[in-house]
């Protein structure tokens, strides 16, 4: 049935946009306090999975290795931003970019070192047999569910801790004006270094729900990190909200080609995300959320 | 800079030329494959420090180029059997032709749009090569032959051969590439990069110049790939990964951008220190999951390391050691301060009041 089909391809796009969204965002909340891009982002999240595997094989527990990741993300996060990011930020722009990069790699070396190069499956969280509507498949199952409202969650509980906390109004604050912020009394270096833990944190949360669809090992989540970072141009990188928009269409987008694609399907996907990626930058080449901003030569 | 005259660019290239085939006889076949490797590496390296470090515009996506240019050699001589030298011609044609539409999409986009709009190129062009098998090989890829000339004897190694053949290519690149960047054009990149507004005001079309940028280092990378066709004896898609297009930028940055020695000094590094580690890690008898992995990690550290310790790359901190010993020289190079024109603020500093200013992210 043809509507079925393009209910199950819509409904699995969302799950993995949900994940490119987290990555997106991630991203974002890096950018928009530090003008950096973090190209280690999935590394970062490699990592912290490869984390969470050794705690669930340990102590027999998946959120004991859930909540074990998400925290790591935060460290990790934190002390890459005050080790080796924070000297970049008075040198020019491209070595925060190299450092980034090495950062990866030297993560990708050390998961390799540490936990061997082999593929491993990573546990979920709930059933991944396909959920039904009466005798319809719907294509997704309880742990996509999952995957969903836990990027949704932590989602809107970032955007009200950002909206309503005092810690959430001084990091807009270093992000939006980082000299009249601290003539404020803002501490802004340090406002910089939670937005790469939070940061740290979604991409954690990213590696330990996509995992169970990839498998675990030390480049797993290279790709993810390429459509993440795709979502977040699209959708602009000063843009919380176009960061979820460009994750979800872009999910969506992937799905239906890899899905009605037949045998070339998923060899395409990556030159349907170029084109999606030069379409909208055609028209705002700053995004589809950007904000109006002038810039005329 | 009075001494950068075209005799003497010369004179550097052919003591090069010198060194590289002493070398080439003197080493074991092993070394003369990694001089064919850096060579290739050279002259793709070189036309993207000139893009980025000139122009000022980020590319995350040249191993693309790369991979026309090699695709476009092996078909030639596979199907046509076009001599070497035509199937190089026609591979940089072709890079430059896909070079130049890259850069009209490009001459739109800034920092981190341009940086995720070439990664995006990187990562989908291969995929051509799986979604049409018939055509380019699919995941196994296309055979490409390559033998000595008849007058250099049967005896003659293929390996020195090919590594003369890629040297030569990349001093020839290097020679043009330094002429260029000290021409008109060369000044129109720098002056566009440093001030856009600037260089329109003074009459410089500056959507053309940022164009011909992109063309000349697609051009660098066609024939870089071209290269790597003949030296590796196969395209595939597995050889122009994205990490390939992220350790030509890398090798830009850490050897210094917007300088062509710089982008020997990042090629020379991109290429042996994996495999110096490797012959360290080896010799100490380590278990092979780790041993191969410490290259990868020492490489991650290193990279870090010469931009925190370097953050001019290392042609930069070459010319610092000479001025600690010479005294400053007065006549310091335009172009070398590729970075003082869109330094960012400090972390103590306003970063997000420089939305107009992001550089290349």
């Amino acid at each position: 049935m043809p509507v079925v089909e393009f209910l199950q391809f819509t409904l699995s796009g969302i799950v993995f946009g949900m994940i490119y969204a987290a990555i997106a965002l991630s991203l974002v909340l890096i950018w928009r306090g530090t003008r950096v891009l973090n190209y280690a982002q999935g590394g970062m999240a490699m990592f912290t999975t490869y984390i969470a595997i050794e705690v669930i094989y340990h102590t027999g527990s998946y959120w004991a290795g859930f909540v074990v990741a998400l925290a790591a993300g935060v460290v990790l996060g934190a002390v890459c931003q005050l080790t080796v990011i924070r000297p970049t930020m008075n040198k020019p722009p491209l070595n925060a970019v190299i450092v980034t990069i090495g950062l990866l790699i030297l993560l990708e070396g050390l998961a390799g070192i540490f936990f061997g190069g082999q593929y491993r499956s990573f546990p979920a969280a709930f059933s991944i047999t396909g959920l039904k509507v009466g005798t319809t498949p719907l294509g997704v199952s309880r742990f996509d569910v999952f995957v969903v409202a836990a990027v949704l969650v932590t989602t809107l509980a970032l955007a009200a801790a950002f909206k309503y906390t005092s810690v959430g109004l001084r990091m807009r604050a270093a992000a939006f004006n980082a000299t009249i912020a601290r003539l404020s009394g803002i501490r802004v270096a340090r406002m910089f270094t939670v937005g790469w833990a939070l940061a740290g944190l979604l991409g954690a949360l990213a590696g330990v729900l996509v995992s169970p669809s990839t498998f675990l090992y030390p480049n797993s989540m290279d790709a993810i990190f390429v459509f993440g970072f795709t979502a977040a141009v699209i959708g602009g990188l000063d843009s919380p909200a176009g960061a979820v928009v460009g994750g979800l269409l872009l999910g969506i987008a992937l799905s239906y080609v890899a899905g009605y694609g037949g045998s070339k399907g998923s060899d395409l996907t990556s030159l349907v995300a170029l084109g999606i990626l030069v379409v909208v930058l055609m028209i705002r080449p700053d995004g589809l959320f950007s904000a109006t901003k002038v810039r005329r030569v | 800079m009075t001494m950068q005259t075209l005799p003497r660019r010369l004179g550097v290239a052919v003591v090069t030329a010198v060194i590289v085939g002493f070398l080439s006889i003197k080493l074991d076949t092993f070394r003369d494959y990694q001089i064919a490797e850096v060579a290739y590496e050279v002259t793709a390296v070189a036309g993207l420090t000139v893009l980025t470090g000139l122009s000022g515009q980020i590319s995350l996506g040249n191993g693309a180029f790369m991979a026309i240019g090699g695709y476009t050699t092996a078909l030639l001589l596979m199907h046509l059997s076009w001599p070497f030298v035509a199937a190089l011609v026609a591979s940089a044609a072709v890079a430059a032709a896909a070079g130049a539409i890259v850069g009209v999409a490009a001459a739109r986009l800034r920092g981190p749009y341009l940086a995720g709009a070439t990664l995006m190129l990187g990562v989908a062009l291969p995929s051509v090569a799986y979604a049409w098998p018939g055509i380019f090989g699919g995941d196994q890829g296309l055979n490409v032959t390559f033998t000595t000339p008849a007058f250099l004897g049967a005896t003659f190694p293929l390996t020195r051969w090919q590594a003369w053949v890629s040297a030569a290519v990349a001093l020839v690149t290097l020679v043009l590439l330094a002429n260029l960047c000290y021409s008109r054009v060369g000044r129109n990149w720098r002056a566009v990069r440093d001030d856009e507004v600037a260089a329109a005001l003074d009459g410089v079309n500056v959507a053309a110049t940022r164009i011909l940028a992109f063309v000349v280092s697609a051009v660098c990378a066609g024939l870089a790939g071209s290269l790597l066709a003949i030296v590796t004896s196969l395209v595939a898609p597995g050889a122009f990964t994205i990490t390939l297009s992220i350790a030509l930028l890398t090798a830009a940055v850490i050897g210094g951008l917007g300088s062509l020695p710089g982008a020997l000094w990042g090629s020379l590094v991109i290429v042996l220190v994996p495999t110096y580690v490797t012959d360290v890690a080896t010799s100490h008898g380590l278990s092979s999951s780790v041993g191969s992995n410490i290259p990868i990690a020492a490489y991650g550290v290193v990279l870090i390391l010469v931009m925190l310790v370097f953050p001019q790359g290392i042609q930069g901190g070459l010319r610092r050691l000479l001025t600690t010993f010479t005294g400053p020289d007065p006549k310091t190079r335009p172009w070398h301060d590729a970075s003082a024109a869109h330094v960012t603020p400090s972390a103590d500093e306003a970063p997000a009041s420089q939305h107009e200013k992001e550089g290349t992210s």
